[in-house]
């Protein structure tokens, strides 16, 4: 990709203005971290609130008499089990069962959904749904949105304090509380938080009062993977890919019962032979020995120095004050506790089979 | 008399007596951010210019610091284990990463003095 092809932020000058370090994501230029450091900025957002700029991620509106039959045939899952206002965790599947991308439905009204889906992967899926919309009556509309993250345990207090109440919400809800604006109890750093898509306009006089608020500060795409790591929770591309399916990624729980059997979403036999045979590898959590990283890409090996997996994300979790890793393993040696190790450079490091998450999620339920 | 080098890879030496103290400048340390590991190298080693002599290791990132000249380890800095911080509070003090013995004094001729490091850095 070239210099010009990459895309900017909305609020790419704000972030310019509080001192951003950037990086290239997923063809966007994205602050990687502020002055404070991504060890700070991981910290406050477990202990106050961070905010975050996730604008290079995509919000879908899904609309029609056959938007509910168009999630269930792209989503193995059940579209029409919502509540209006009830969020699902789910995936585009391809005919292998492999994810194509990861995302969260909300349902707006009765034929109204959102979609929030993953940067990297948002012009394919924008295809893949405009596709399969020409079988349906439905309507796929891509929103020109600024997209927001406000995590942590003072979240909800910061946008009371900004004028935004939040209090009857819960966890993994969500709603349009303003014309063209979706805000929904969510996020990806296993904390209390909400996501906020709204107009630009809009955006910038938010984001001006929650910064005039001491408990809130940018948090960059650095702390966002520290984050979301040790809370155990899958980066498309890396933990995920079209080439690894629901039950390997351990990620059944998001598809219902009664959709494993009879579901008529695409990738659904293919799904059903994984499950009938068991898959061959499982995501697993780990923790390396001592404080030394172990990055994607490590291979891993048993004791008898047979290959046993590999790392697909990893780093060093700052809550939890020691590396944390997520990988593939062998079935067979899917049991936290497994002894395994990680090749870093030539030198065989001890990692044990974690279970995830590294840190407590401390949604809000209820 | 101490005199200190810099390289284009965002490193200084501090040379005195024919040993090189070597670490990572200021503007390196910003750019990688908090460090959480330092992988040090072991006493004795042979070090060709070019060669990877540590690898430092941020929250996101691990990356190479070379040998910017050829030498023998004589010392590593162990304080580093237990707090890589070290690193980044204090990149060209106590945050200094190796020794090495100087196998020859005339590869320093080809290194930046610190007005150049600085117009290197801009």
């Amino acid at each position: 990709m070239t210099g010009d092809d990459t895309k900017h932020l909305p609020l790419e000058d704000l972030h310019v203005a509080a001192g951003a370090r950037f990086g290239a994501f997923a063809g966007w230029s994205m602050p990687l971290t502020y002055p404070a450091g991504v060890m700070k900025e991981h910290l406050h957002t477990r202990e106050h609130a961070g905010l975050f700029d996730i604008s290079h991620m995509k919000l879908f509106e899904i609309s029609g008499p056959d938007a509910e039959a168009l999630l269930n045939r792209a989503c193995p899952f059940d579209a029409g089990a919502l509540e209006i206002s009830q969020s699902k965790y789910t995936f585009f599947l391809n005919e292998a069962a492999g994810i194509i991308d990861d995302l969260i439905v909300t349902r707006l009204g009765r034929e109204r959904f959102m979609v929030v889906a993953n940067a990297g992967n948002a012009e394919a899926d924008e295809k893949h749904l405009r596709a399969l919309a020409g079988d349906f009556d439905a309507k796929v509309d891509a929103l020109d949105r600024v997209f927001l993250a406000i995590q942590g345990p003072e979240a909800w207090a910061a946008l009371s304090r900004a004028g935004i109440e939040t209090g009857s919400l819960l966890f993994m809800h969500g709603f349009e509380p303003r014309e063209n604006w979706f805000m929904s109890r969510s996020g990806y750093t296993g904390e209390d938080g909400f996501e906020i898509g709204l107009p630009e306009v809009d955006a910038r006089d938010l984001v001006a009062r929650l910064l005039e608020d001491e408990r809130v500060m940018w948090v960059g795409l650095a702390a966002r993977d520290s984050l979301r790591l040790e809370a155990g929770l899958c980066l498309h591309g890396l933990d995920i890919t079209p080439e690894i399916d629901p039950a390997s990624a351990g990620l059944m729980w998001a598809v219902p019962k009664e959709v494993r059997a009879s579901g008529a979403f695409i990738g659904a036999d293919a799904l059903r032979a994984i499950l009938e045979r068991g898959p061959a590898q499982k995501r697993v959590g780990l923790k390396p020995e001592g404080r030394q990283p172990v990055r994607a890409g490590a291979a891993l090996f048993d004791a008898d120095g047979n290959p046993a997996g590999h790392v697909t994300s990893g780093g060093f979790g700052p809550s939890a004050a020691h590396p944390v890793a997520i990988g593939y393993v062998q079935t067979s040696l899917a049991t936290p506790g497994t002894k395994l190790f990680a090749d870093v450079r030539g030198t065989k490091i001890p990692i044990d089979i974690n279970p995830l998450p590294f840190t407590p999620h401390r949604y809000r339920k209820g | 008399m101490a005199k200190t080098y810099f390289t284009e890879d965002h490193e200084w030496l501090r040379v005195e007596g024919g040993i090189a103290t070597v670490g990572i400048t200021n503007y390196a340390q910003e750019q990688l951010g908090d460090l959480v590991f330092v992988e040090l190298p072991e006493l004795g080693r042979k070090l060709a210019k070019g060669d990877t002599a540590v690898v430092v290791e941020s929250v996101k990132a691990a990356s190479d610091v070379y040998a910017p000249v050829d030498g023998e380890i004589t010392e590593a800095n162990t304080s580093l284990s237990s707090d890589p911080s070290l690193v980044n509070s204090a990149a060209t003090g106590d945050g200094w990463l190796w020794k090495m013995k100087l196998a020859d004094e005339s590869q320093l001729e080809g290194l930046l003095d610190e007005a150049a490091y600085n117009a290197h850095i801009g």
